[in-house]
């Protein structure tokens, strides 16, 4: 039933969005210009592609996002049984969740979280 | 207390009555998606025309107030306004992609909003890992503000959307890991049932300090989630016109504006739902006569208030700081909201396994 209502929930918003565009390009004026299709840039005509190399700072945290992405997606589980799991649940997460504080520090100490 | 399931299973049964079976269910999920829009479509307006008046208000203006009693169906025009104007396509951006990324937006976020118990028996989705399905669903809407800066063509849309991916992904952990802190607390991750379990006391009083860090993390880590308030640098205007929208337009444009809305009060409802006792009325043991009164006020009604209430908070953000750089929002994330989440995630273990909760 959930499993469904999530199909319904999906193909709503798809029906949403297309049905609004649809109609919005059905009563919406239209003129043609050679200007408009300039990108939106200071009103200079724009030097070069957008896609381009790009900083690497993002990719960084990236990176260590995706580390403690993974890491939050391991400890919903231990979170809903911790009651039960008691101190030696606690001892055994610590020691996980240890390692990766210590990448955290390394990270850390070695200057990637700084934005340069 | 009202329970909306009433409501629902008189409409099963109507339309069992009217109908023949096959068409039931189908004639069930076409309403589920009416309501659901509507629900959606005037949550915006409404959210849009109280950002309007608040953010006047703070300014000693007086708003929108022209159209209608106070101003309210300004914002009704200008989304049909919206509807009617053009929708261009710049040379050379990527169409697929440009296309998709209104979609997906939009998925996301209604998706997370069908999530939100809003009063008793009135959900939509109701999953075991509700409150995961959440964090999951809301955070797809990051793949498509930067597939609408990188498709746009233009150096200030690649800009925003990187920005807002680093932004939106740095916060997400402590969007997470504060979820996480309150998980702990409650042990059961389905909306309903943590909205139930808070009927002797909301969890903020019950988790009393590690419970309140991790609303202030999360109220401040929601507020950089949907890019509001002194967290706006993706769409720095002074420096960036409109970020990753830049290049959008007409009802394109319209749907990020209110997508962007919506998140917020969905940040708001999280926040009521696990901090503030969701549609729990106020109780006060041993005060029998004012837990009755309490009682007789719809669950709706507590719902929107509490949600109105952090929306209000979320917006009193925006005008009260001043936008912060980039070094110094990943600074703010990671050298001191993270380490602080970590710490306070410990704290709520101890105070769970010892039982020093309420």
């Amino acid at each position: 039933m959930n499993l469904t209502l999530l199909i319904v929930v999906i193909l709503t918003a798809i029906a949403l969005v297309g049905v609004a565009l649809g109609v919005a390009r059905i009563v919406s004026p239209r003129s043609f210009n050679r200007q408009k299709g300039e990108a939106y840039e200071c009103g200079i005509p724009t030097r070069g592609r957008s896609w381009m190399q790009f900083k690497a700072g993002y990719y960084l945290f990236a990176i260590l996002f995706l580390m403690f992405d993974v890491e939050a997606v391991f400890l919903f589980p231990w979170a809903v049984t911790v009651q039960d799991a008691g101190i030696d649940g606690l001892l055994n997460i610590l020691f996980f969740m240890v390692i990766l504080i210590l990448g955290l520090a390394y990270a850390w100490k070695k200057g990637a979280l700084e934005w340069k | 207390m009202f329970d909306f399931a009433v409501v629902t299973e008189w409409v099963d049964a109507m339309l069992c009555r009217l109908l023949p079976e096959s068409w039931v269910t189908t004639t069930e999920f076409v309403l589920v998606g009416i309501c659901l829009l509507i629900a959606y479509a005037v949550m915006a307006l409404g959210l849009i025309y109280a950002e309007r008046k608040v953010c006047a208000f703070f300014q000693c203006r007086l708003g929108p107030n022209r159209v209608g009693p106070y101003g309210i169906i300004q914002t009704v025009t200008d989304m049909i306004k919206m509807l009617i104007k053009e929708i261009i396509e710049i040379n050379h951006v990527d169409r697929f992609l440009f296309n998709l990324a209104p979609y997906i937006v939009i998925i996301a976020s209604l998706l997370a909003f069908s999530c939100i118990p809003f009063a008793k028996g009135l959900e939509i989705i109701d999953f075991n890992v509700g409150i995961f399905f959440l964090i999951a669903a809301s955070s797809i809407g990051i793949v498509g503000i930067l597939l609408a800066g990188w498709a746009s063509n233009n150096k200030f849309s690649l800009i925003g959307a990187m920005r807002s991916g680093a932004q939106m992904i740095s916060y997400e952990l402590s969007i997470g890991l504060s979820i996480l802190t309150m998980v702990v607390l409650t042990g059961s991750m389905q909306l309903s049932t943590i909205v139930e379990s808070q009927a002797d006391g909301w969890f903020i009083f019950k988790g009393h300090l590690p419970a309140f860090v991790a609303f202030v993390i999360y109220l401040i880590a929601g507020t950089a989630e949907t890019n509001r308030g002194p967290f706006d640098l993706p769409e720095a205007e002074s420096e960036l016109t409109a970020g990753y929208h830049t290049e959008y337009s007409g009802m394109h444009f319209g749907f990020f504006y209110v997508a962007e809305f919506v998140n917020m009060f969905i940040v708001a409802a999280v926040a009521t739902t696990l901090f503030w006792g969701g549609w729990m009325p106020l109780h006060i043991p041993g005060w029998e006569a004012f837990n009755r009164i309490m009682d007789y006020i719809p669950s709706i009604f507590w719902f929107l208030g509490k949600s109105a209430v952090m929306v209000f908070i979320i917006m009193w953000f925006k005008w009260t700081f001043p936008r912060l750089r980039i070094d110094q929002l990943l600074t703010l994330e990671w050298k001191y909201l993270l380490p602080i989440n970590l710490c306070n995630l410990f704290l709520m273990v101890f105070v769970v396994v010892f039982k020093l909760h309420f």
